[in-house]
């Protein structure tokens, strides 16, 4: 059913159609409208054979969600920002125990500074846990993944996280269609788990593993993660015929037939990408763009096979691996890497801690990248007077202060200056 | 596209209006799209809320920065931020105030408008009348669908009727309906002048 709903409520009805036996969440933020939103539904009754438990902690939440995965049940939890950090501990367990819980990501940015707006810093923190990472374009994709999250989860038994824009989607009133019951129904089967904590047949999982099998779990997990890039695509297609859209996928590349440009993005971010592109098409320019929608697993052959025949990339992302560049373009470097003749690579940071993302920035980004190309990441809207001036002071004072008061005062000064 | 910007003060209902909006555009079949500018929500904090509005599917994610219309809930937002910057030269400005373009220091950005562009709504006197709270985004909502014609009246009501059931979905559709007549009869006065010029 067509609606025009806020992306957050839209996603906890998705989630509730999709028939969760526990969902545990700390209320406070960082946290969106989603949890609310599937608590009222737990509450009023709409969402039955549920159990919401209000947890003191995202330590805590994670930790729950594990448990009663252990114990058989389908089980969704949601956080955001420093409330993964400071489940970080669990969210590699989930992973390591082979649990296949599904938890909503609304990204956004982690201090210090403080900062509560957009960014995949969050994400990006957590990459390497192990579990799958799949990022939405718009609501309805976030609607869509979700439901796929959890068929995906559950067949490989490894948890799932739907990473959605915090505030760009997770806000937003937009058109999105809710699928019905019997459809979800249809297309995700009843929670058969791989393994189950039963105290009529006693066993422990996660005990202490050494040298002498270490490398094969972990080699296990790897091969086991990089089964959801065959089923990825099966399941996309399979939703589809479900409901009768086309939803997800590894990736999905947009004008890159005959382009000799392609820009790589994930999330919300591809929208505006995709205009800048058909602007950028009638002006007679072959550009084009590849969503990335699984992060992990990393589709290295189909990303390669799109790009390898393009003369320039440039890859858009919301994150900076401090002391090194973007991890996407990273990843995406990675996956050129035994190319002969491979594409260059330009990387660009953007929209860190909520900065927009507009189009004439876009614009120019691509236009510099094939005229007039960059070395290493380049930070789109970069302010280069205040960071000018904050390098030089703190080479000529010890003192300096902090970085993040020091450009505040600074704008603050600007602000009330005459412009020039 | 058609793309609005509603600048006023948390607890003035600016998120929901432009919410509301796009609902009407969606219930008449139309992509619509609001969001918020991000910030901590404060009362009395300044708050702009976006809505965008199209026949085709919408995919742009930045802020709104050249409006086709911009709607003031709160007036003395003008002595802090450039509240109508970047509005199209062929756009629409509501204000909510008692006072004057005048008064406001809005005459000449108003005169560069077409004619009929422009127009004042006491908006808030509105909302403290038929809903006894002063959050004046229904009333503004009736003026917008009254000046652009962009959405139906009854689009707007319906809108209201589901972000507020009940008395207050009532109230706040009677503060609607009197902005939106308000609206037209200064159109068609200042039509009448036009003509008679």
């Amino acid at each position: 059913m067509l609606k025009q709903i806020e992306g957050s409520h839209a996603m906890a009805e998705a989630i509730a159609l999709c028939r969760p036996e526990v969902i545990c969440a700390y209320p406070i933020t960082p946290q969106t409208h989603i949890v609310e939103g599937v608590g009222e539904l737990v509450k009023s009754g709409a969402l039955q054979n549920c159990e919401f438990i209000n947890v003191e902690s995202e330590f805590a939440a994670l930790s729950v969600a594990i448990g009663a995965s252990a114990a058989g049940a389908r089980v969704y939890t949601a956080t955001a920002s420093q409330g993964l950090l400071f489940m970080a501990e669990a969210v590699y367990n989930a992973a390591g125990l082979g649990l296949p819980i599904v938890m909503t990501l609304g990204n956004r940015a982690i201090g210090a500074p403080i900062n509560i707006w957009n960014d995949h810093s969050d994400a990006m923190s957590m990459r390497d846990a192990g579990w799958i990472q799949l990022f939405a374009e718009n609501n309805q994709e976030a609607v869509d993944l979700h439901i796929i999250a959890f068929r995906l989860a559950e067949e490989l038994s490894m948890p799932a996280m739907v990473c959605v824009d915090g505030f760009i989607l997770t806000h937003a009133f937009e058109r999105v269609d809710i699928p019905d019951q019997a459809q979800v129904d249809s297309f995700l089967p009843p929670y058969d788990p791989v393994q189950v904590l039963d105290p009529e047949n006693p066993a422990s999982i996660g005990a202490m593993v050494g040298p002498e099998a270490f490398t094969e779990v972990r080699f296990l997990a790897h091969y086991k993660q990089r089964q959801a890039l065959r089923l990825i695509p099966e399941f996309c297609e399979d939703f589809a015929k479900t409901f009768g859209r086309a939803a997800g996928g590894l990736l999905r590349p947009y004008r890159t037939d005959d382009a000799e440009t392609i820009v790589v993005a994930m999330g919300s971010v591809v929208g505006t990408i995709k205009d800048v592109i058909d602007e950028m098409r009638d002006a007679g320019e072959k550009i084009g763009a590849v969503a990335l929608v699984s992060y992990r697993p990393f589709p290295v052959e189909a990303l390669r096979d799109i790009l390898k025949h393009a003369k320039h990339v440039v890859v858009v992302e919301k994150c900076i691996s401090v002391g090194v560049g973007g991890p996407l373009a990273d990843n995406t470097d990675g996956a050129l890497r035994n190319l002969r003749d491979r594409p260059k690579l330009h990387s660009a940071i953007a929209g860190l801690g909520g900065r927009p993302i507009t189009r004439e920035s876009l614009k120019k980004l691509f236009h510099d990248a094939v005229h007039a190309p960059w070395i290493g990441p380049f930070f789109l809207d970069l302010n280069e007077r205040v960071v000018g001036r904050e390098i030089h002071r703190g080479r000529k004072v010890r003192r300096a202060g902090s970085t993040a008061e020091n450009i505040l005062k600074q704008l603050a000064l600007a602000s009330h200056l005459p412009p020039g | 596209m058609f793309q609005s910007r509603i600048h006023g003060r948390g607890g003035q209902g600016v998120v929901t209006g432009a919410e509301m909006l796009s609902v009407a555009g969606f219930m008449e079949g139309r992509h619509a799209q609001a969001f918020p500018s991000f910030g901590s929500e404060r009362t009395g904090a300044p708050v702009v809320a976006f809505c965008r509005i199209d026949d085709k599917e919408i995919r742009l994610r930045e802020p709104i920065q050249d409006p086709d219309c911009v709607i003031l809930q709160d007036p003395t937002l003008l002595r802090l931020s450039d509240v109508t910057s970047g509005l199209r030269p062929d756009g629409y400005l509501i204000v909510n105030t008692t006072k004057t373009f005048d008064d406001l220091h809005l005459r000449a950005l108003v005169d560069k408008l077409p004619p009929g562009h422009a127009v004042i709504v006491p908006a808030t006197e509105l909302a403290l009348k038929h809903v006894r709270r002063a959050a004046p985004n229904a009333a503004l909502l009736g003026a917008f669908a009254a000046l652009t014609g962009l959405v139906h009246f009854d689009s707007v009501l319906r809108a209201i009727h589901q972000a507020f059931p009940g008395k207050v979905g009532d109230a706040n559709g009677a503060a609607a309906r009197e902005a939106y007549d308000l609206v037209r009869t200064q159109e068609n006065a200042s039509h009448e002048r036009a003509a008679l010029a």
